[in-house]
C-alpha cells in the first residue's frame, strides 16, 4: 500500500471531522428531540394470575384515558404512553416487573394494580428505585404507614373508609348481628378489622369471621359456620373462585329462610350477575366503587366514561356482551392518570431528576371536583396518608340489575391519620 | 348448626372430593404401576379437561345437558389423544428412564399449561350443571349435582375395574405391569400398551376435571391441587395399587371434609401431608403397595 502523501487529508480524520460537524449541529436538535420525547409510564398489569380480569380492564380504562389526555395536548406539551407488564398477581413478579420499568425502561412514573400482596411486595423496591409508584388496589396499606413516600393511593379509597362509611347503613337498614367472610390475606383482614370496628362503634356486633384460604375452590363445608342468629351476612371474596361462593351460598340457604346479604362487588367483579345459580342474589345489597349498570340519573361524565372504556349501560364490554367489566373498581386508573397529569404539570415535571418534586405536588393536591378526570365522583386527597376518599355507592340486586339505593358522603369515610409520610425522607 | 347435619354435611362434602380425588389419583396410579413413570403432568391433563369441557359445552347446542353430556363425552377423548402423542413423541423416546420422564413431564405440566392460557385466557369461566336440582333438608341444602358426581364417579370406577380384571386389555395391562420383557416376548406390543395406559391415565383426570367443573370453574392454574393430592393418595395407598388408591382417596377425601369442616382446611392439609410422612416412614411401599423385590 502507498503511504499517504504529508498534509493530504486521511479518509480517517475526514470522517473524524465530518463526525464532529454532524454532532455539533445534532447537538440543539438533539435538546430538542428529548424535550418532545414521550412522557413514559409503566403499568404493572395483572394480566394473568388470578386478578386477570381487573388487569384486563384496568388496561382498557388507562388506554381510555390515555386517549384524552393526548388528544388534549399530553402532559407538558409532551405525548405521554404507557407500557404494560404483567405481573402474573404474583408479588416477586411485581418487583421484578417496576424494576424493569424503573432501570430498563426508563419509566418516569408506575401505575400500581389492585391485589393488596403484590403492591405491599413491590412498594419496598419502588422506594428503593426511587420511582413514583400510584397504586389502584384499595387496602388500607397506604394509609396505614406501612409504605414509603413514593407509594401513594390517589384514585381509590380505601377499604377502610369504605367499611366505615357504609356500615351505619348496614346496621340501620340489614340488621345488627353480622357474620363476615373474607379471603385470609391481607385484603381480607383490612374487611375484618375496619368493619368490626366500625359495626362496634355504631352498637351493632360482628358475631362470626370466617376467612377463607385464598386458594379455596369450594366453600360449602364453610357454611354450617355461619351462626343461625345471623341477621347480616357480610362476604367479600376474590379470585376464581367467586361464583362458586355465591352459587354454593344459594343452594346452603335455598329458598328457606337466610339473613340479609351484603356483600362487596369484589365478590363479582367481572361476573354478570345474571349467571346461572345467581338468582340466590336477587334482593341482596353490594357496596359498589363504581355503579356498573347506567342509574337513572347518571352523573353528566358517566356516557364520555362508559363510551372511552367500551362499556355499555349493563357494565360490558361494548365488543362481547358476555365480558362483564371490574366496573366497581377500574376508575381508579382511569383517575391515577388524570392526577398524574395534573402532578406533572403542577410541579413542572421534565425528566427523572423532578421525580421528587412530582411526589410533592400530589402530596400537596387536596378537593377533587367531579369532572371527567373523576368520573367516580368527587374526592378529597389527603397528602399526609397519601390516600383520596370518595363516595361510595350501595345497589340492590332487583330486576335483573343492580340499583343505586344509597349513597354515602366524603365525610362519612374520614378517619384520623394514621402516618404523616411528608415527614419523612425522600 | 347442630352436631349431627354438621356431620352430615361434611361427610357428603368429603364423599365429593374422594370421588373426584380417586379418579384423578387412580389415572396417576395406573400410570406408574404399568410404565413406572412419575408423571409430573397429571394435574395439567386435569385442567386440560376442564377447560375443554369448557369450549365443548360452548360449542354444543341446546340445553345444558346436553352440551355437558358432549363435554363429557370429547374432553377425556382429546385429553388421551393429547396424552398418547405424548407418549408416542417424548417418553418413548426417553426409553421411560425414570429421571427423564420425570424432567419431561415437567417440561409438559408447562406446556400445556402456558398452551391453555394463550388459547384459553386466564379468566375463570364456568361450566353449566346438566340439572338444576337442589336437595332441601330440614338443616340445610346441598346441591343434587354433587350426588350425581359420586355416582358417575363410581360407575366409572367400576368400569375401570371391570376393564383390568375381566377384559385381555386389562389382562395385557397386568402382564406388562408384572414384566415388560417377558410380556413382549409372548407377542404383546408393549409400545402401544404403553401409550394406551398412558392415554387412559390422563382421560380419568379429564373425566374428574368434567365432572368438577360446573362446581368448580375451568382455569388454567387449577392443576396444582389435584396433582398434589394424587400423589398423596398415591404415596399413601402404594404406587401402582388400584385398591389401595380408592382407599387412600376415601380416606384423604373424607379427612379433608371432616376436618376441614370441624376445624380448618389447613389443619386438613396439614394432617394429610403428616400422614404420608409417617407412611413414607413405616410403610414406604404405601398401605397396598407390595414391597419391590
Amino acid at each position: 500500500m502507498r503511504p499517504d502523501p504529508i498534509g493530504a487529508p486521511t479518509r480517517r480524520r475526514v470522517l473524524q471531522a465530518g463526525g464532529a460537524l454532524a454532532a455539533s449541529a445534532a447537538l440543539p436538535g438533539f435538546v430538542q428531540a428529548q424535550t418532545s420525547e414521550p412522557i413514559r409510564l409503566g403499568f404493572q398489569l395483572h394480566r394473568t394470575g388470578i386478578g386477570a380480569a381487573y388487569g384486563r380492564w384496568y388496561e382498557r380504562a388507562a388506554k381510555g384515558a390515555l386517549e384524552i389526555i393526548n388528544a388534549e395536548g399530553g402532559i407538558n406539551g409532551r405525548p405521554v404512553e404507557i407500557l404494560f407488564e404483567d405481573d402474573g398477581t404474583d408479588p416477586r413478579r411485581g418487583a421484578e416487573v417496576v424494576e424493569k420499568f424503573a432501570t430498563q425502561s426508563n419509566c418516569d412514573a408506575v401505575l400500581g394494580p389492585l391485589f393488596s400482596h403484590v403492591v405491599v411486595g413491590t412498594a419496598p423496591r419502588a422506594g428503593e428505585l426511587r420511582i413514583p409508584y400510584l397504586v389502584c388496589s384499595e387496602g388500607n396499606h397506604v394509609a396505614s404507614g406501612m409504605l414509603n413516600r413514593w407509594t401513594l393511593q390517589p384514585g381509590i379509597t380505601d377499604v377502610r373508609s369504605q367499611v366505615q362509611s357504609m356500615a351505619p347503613w348496614v346496621l340501620a337498614n340489614l340488621g345488627k348481628k353480622v357474620t363476615m367472610v373474607f379471603p385470609d390475606y391481607a385484603f381480607g383482614h383490612d374487611h375484618r378489622d375496619s368493619f368490626t370496628q366500625a359495626i362496634a362503634d355504631q352498637g351493632g356486633e360482628v358475631i362470626a369471621q370466617i376467612a377463607i384460604p385464598p386458594t379455596e375452590t369450594s366453600f360449602t363445608r364453610y357454611m354450617p359456620r355461619i351462626p343461625r342468629e345471623t341477621e347480616v351476612l357480610y362476604h367479600v371474596m376474590v379470585g376464581p373462585a367467586v361464583l362458586t361462593f355465591v352459587k354454593e351460598l344459594g343452594e346452603f340457604y335455598g329458598t328457606g329462610a337466610r339473613p340479609e346479604i351484603f356483600g362487596f362487588i369484589d365478590s363479582l367483579e367481572g361476573v354478570d350477575i345474571n349467571s346461572p345459580g345467581l338468582e340466590f342474589l336477587d334482593g341482596s345489597h353490594f357496596w359498589e366503587g363504581h355503579c356498573r349498570y347506567l342509574q337513572a340519573e347518571p352523573g353528566a361524565h358517566e356516557a364520555a366514561y362508559r363510551d372511552a372504556v367500551g362499556v355499555d349501560g349493563n357494565g360490558a364490554s361494548r365488543a362481547d356482551a358476555r365480558d362483564v367489566s371490574t366496573y366497581g373498581h377500574m376508575f381508579s386508573p382511569w383517575e391515577t392518570l388524570f392526577i398524574i397529569k395534573a402532578g406533572m404539570e403542577a410541579s413542572g415535571y421534565q425528566s427523572a431528576d423532578d421525580r421528587q418534586a412530582f411526589v410533592e405536588a400530589i402530596e400537596a393536591m387536596t378537593d377533587m371536583p367531579y369532572s371527567i378526570a373523576h368520573p367516580q365522583g368527587p374526592k378529597v386527597f389527603n397528602g399526609r396518608t397519601h390516600q383520596v376518599f370518595g363516595l361510595q355507592y350501595i345497589t340492590k340486586v332487583q330486576n335483573g340489575r343492580m340499583d343505586r339505593v344509597h349513597t354515602t358522603s366524603i365525610e362519612d369515610g374520614l378517619y384520623p391519620d394514621q402516618v404523616d409520610y411528608t415527614t419523612q425522607p425522600f | 348448626m347442630d352436631f349431627g347435619p354438621f356431620l352430615l354435611l361434611a361427610t357428603m362434602e368429603g364423599l365429593v372430593m374422594a370421588a373426584v380425588l380417586a379418579l384423578t389419583a387412580s389415572g396417576l396410579s395406573l400410570v406408574f404401576g404399568v410404565m413406572r413413570v412419575v408423571n409430573v403432568a397429571h394435574g395439567e391433563f386435569f385442567m386440560l379437561g376442564a377447560v375443554l369441557a369448557w369450549f365443548v359445552a360452548e360449542a354444543a347446542p341446546g340445553p345444558p345437558w346436553l352440551g355437558f353430556m358432549a363435554a363429557l363425552a370429547v374432553a377425556p377423548l382429546l385429553v388421551a389423544s393429547v396424552a398418547a402423542l405424548a407418549d408416542t413423541l417424548i417418553l418413548r423416546r426417553l426409553n421411560y428412564e425414570p429421571e427423564a420422564t420425570i424432567v419431561a413431564t415437567i417440561g409438559l405440566l408447562y406446556i400445556l399449561q402456558q398452551a391453555a392460557l394463550t388459547f384459553y385466557g386466564p379468566d375463570a369461566r364456568p361450566v353449566v350443571a346438566p340439572f338444576d336440582w337442589r336437595i332441601q333438608l330440614p338443616w340445610f341444602g346441598w346441591s343434587g349435582y354433587k350426588l350425581f358426581v359420586i355416582a358417575a364417579a363410581c360407575a366409572i370406577l367400576t368400569g375401570l375395574w371391570l376393564l383390568l380384571s375381566r377384559t385381555r386389555i386389562g389382562l395385557v395391562m397386568r402382564a406388562t405391569q408384572y414384566d415388560s420383557e417377558t410380556a413382549r416376548a409372548f407377542g404383546i406390543d408393549v409400545d402401544r400398551v404403553y401409550a394406551g395406559v398412558f392415554a387412559l391415565g390422563a382421560a380419568l383426570a379429564a373425566v374428574a376435571a368434567v365432572l368438577i367443573v360446573p362446581i368448580q370453574q375451568a382455569h388454567y392454574l387449577m392443576g396444582g391441587d389435584p396433582l398434589l393430592l394424587a400423589f398423596i393418595v398415591v404415596i399413601i395407598g402404594g404406587l401402582g395399587s388400584l385398591r389401595g388408591t380408592l382407599v387412600a382417596a376415601l380416606l384423604i377425601g373424607l379427612s379433608d371434609g371432616i376436618i376441614g369442616v370441624f376445624f380448618s382446611p389447613t389443619v386438613a392439609k396439614i394432617i394429610a401431608t403428616l400422614f404420608v410422612a409417617m407412611v413414607l416412614i413405616l410403610r414406604p411401599q404405601g398401605l397396598f403397595g407390595r414391597r419391590p423385590a
